[in-house]
């Protein structure tokens, strides 16, 4: 056995692994190059439709469950309020809040310009507010720390050109800026100093989505007409699908009912 | 003969390199305590580089959060790793068997690639097969240094080995490996359930198999060599601990998979069974390898080898 060999591989090994994973902030996601330039699409407001809908929970509902935020003090200086699970937010009626709904198919060849606006995601009172959210592939995600307690942020992507992260923010410390080059649905983004805190956040391919509020409705305004698919998602309960033919100013209902995991 | 006299009278035997290896073990079994707890409480990145923590090679951070776990650990670990190399050059310096130098040397590798593995894992996202790793071999160090313990104890430096025969089928040594084995298959399975990496299918179902060779090597050892009292102790105590981490996968069962498996954070009672769990795992594993180890000095499957230790006992009485 050639041993200096054998150390030389294992170094190689050791720093390759380091090297992939350094802990600075996370890179924001540049188009491929082999990408050209795509003309963008423009909706004609003239003929912009609508989609409204409610989304409902049905079964059993779990219980919010309180938080036992005791292994960090730092958490309830700021915030005295118990803090509640919020993975099943029903409102009156019945109706589920914090599902992510969006185009799923139908515009594949259509480009639409990303907002240049960024999404906030706070943490306040060790949680993430809000708990679910959603931006466009190539906008910017700015994640702040209005707590006086040290956070990790911690983003777990599933699309392959999406990295993974993991980053301390201080308390009230610099926000982080990161984008993500590609679409995917209920990303986790967790604080492994805290354990109970989650978030899920949405990369959408066009502007085209929405967010389901405390009541259960959403709307997604300004869509071109067309056949659609579209998915809601629920970050335990899954994802459901409708075919949607719009036309032009057509104002569409689109419910969903999902049931509790 | 002449050479195990001559070597029991050049290995004398050195209470502080003994008592040295049991505080080492002991040091080891906290420090998987304390991994077990990074785990179970769900801070394994907490801390988010390495080798530094927050940046920095000495500075203590906030310890709260998952940080307290995860820094301990880490700080555990440290002192350890010192503690062996330490503990190496004692062995050099105190004992003149060569081979235990070579086992205080693998110690330290074992320590030194724990580290590597430890510190990849958090580089890597915690993928679970080098967190499983990490915990496997974690527990190879542990059980190394208990075998320290027992090398450097009285009941192995001054006594001679009994060479009764180890004349069943299969023979007893071959089940003390197997025991070993079972219960390495056993804690790697645990691991990658804990770590997501598995489901707890292979877990449960190799529990039966390692409980089944875990009992027949003690019941055999028990039944036929209980006479000899280096092999009755380890024995026993692997029988019970057999019973106590039986009941413990089942609290842990219940607490994480059944009635925690929707829980929106490390419960106290998920957390305390699954610990408790690995640490008797790591008290058996370590438990098998003893009784593996006094097994081979003190049963002989080779006729010739027993008849000429047959005539050593006989000169050493007369």
């Amino acid at each position: 056995m050639n041993w200096s060999l054998l150390l030389a591989v294992s170094l190689a090994f050791f720093l390759s692994a380091c090297s992939q994973n350094t802990r600075t902030m996370p890179a924001t996601e540049q188009p491929k190059a082999n990408e050209s330039p795509r003309k963008l699409t423009t909706v004609d407001p003239a003929t912009a439709a609508s989609l409204h809908g409610t989304i409902h929970l049905q079964g059993s509902v779990p219980a919010p469950v309180e938080i036992d935020m005791g292994m960090d003090p730092g958490c309830t200086i700021s915030n005295k309020q118990p803090n509640f699970s919020q993975q099943y937010v029903v409102g009156k009626g019945g109706g589920l809040g914090n599902v992510y709904v969006y185009v799923k198919s139908g515009l594949e060849e259509s480009n639409f310009a990303v907002p240049a606006n960024p999404v906030l995601l706070d943490q306040k009172g060790c949680r993430y507010e809000p708990h679910v959210l959603a931006l466009m592939a190539g906008q910017i995600l700015r994640v702040l720390n209005s707590d006086l307690t040290m956070h990790n942020v911690h983003a777990q992507p599933n699309a392959p050109s999406n990295s993974q992260w993991n980053i301390s923010q201080m308390p009230k410390g610099a926000p982080i800026e990161t984008t993500f080059h590609d679409p995917e649905v209920m990303m986790p983004f967790k604080c492994n100093q805290h354990p109970w805190m989650k978030a899920f956040v949405n990369v959408a391919a066009n502007p085209f989505y929405a967010i389901s509020n405390a009541n259960g409705s959403f709307e997604i305004k300004g869509l071109p007409p067309g056949e659609y698919t579209i998915g809601a998602v629920h970050e335990a309960a899954g994802e459901q699908t409708q075919k949607i033919s719009i036309g032009a100013k057509d104002t569409k209902t689109a419910d969903f009912t999902f049931t509790a995991q | 003969m002449r050479s195990e006299v001559v070597r029991a009278i050049s290995n004398r035997f050195h209470s502080g390199l003994h008592r040295f290896a049991i505080a080492l073990s002991c040091c080891i079994f906290v420090l998987i305590v304390a991994g077990a707890l990074v785990t179970s409480e769900d801070a394994g990145l907490s801390v988010p580089d390495w080798p530094t923590s927050f940046g920095s090679i000495y500075k203590i951070p906030p310890m709260v959060g998952g940080v307290k776990f995860e820094h301990t650990h880490r700080m555990i670990a440290e002192g350890v790793g010192l503690l062996t190399i330490l503990f190496c050059v004692a062995a050099f310096l105190m004992d003149t068997r060569k081979w235990l130098h070579n086992l205080s040397l693998a110690a330290i590798g074992t320590v030194v690639a724990q580290g590597a593995l430890g510190g990849l894992t958090v580089l890597m996202f915690l993928p679970w097969y080098v967190s499983s790793a990490h915990a496997a071999l974690g527990q190879t160090f542990f059980s190394i240094a208990v075998l320290l313990a027992v090398f450097t104890g009285r009941g192995w430096i001054e006594s001679s080995p009994a060479k009764f025969a180890d004349d069943g089928a299969p023979a007893t040594r071959t089940l003390a490996v197997l025991a070993i084995c079972a219960v390495y298959l056993q804690l790697f399975l645990g691991a990658a359930f804990r770590h997501s990496g598995m489901s707890i299918l292979p877990h449960l179902i190799n529990a039966v198999l390692t409980s089944g060779i875990v009992a027949w090597t003690a019941v055999r050892v028990l039944s036929r060599h209980g006479q000899i009292a280096a092999l009755r102790r380890p024995a026993m105590i692997m029988i019970a601990l057999l019973l106590i981490q039986l009941g413990f996968g089942f609290a842990a069962y219940l607490t994480r998979v059944v009635w925690g498996k929707n829980a929106v954070q490390p419960l106290p009672s998920m957390v305390s069974t699954t610990v408790t769990h690995v640490a008797i795992g790591a008290l058996l594993l370590a438990t098998s390898f003893v009784l593996e180890e006094q097994v081979r000095r003190h049963l002989v499957k080779d006729a010739a080898t027993l008849a000429e230790s047959s005539i050593a006992r006989k000169a050493i009485s007369a």
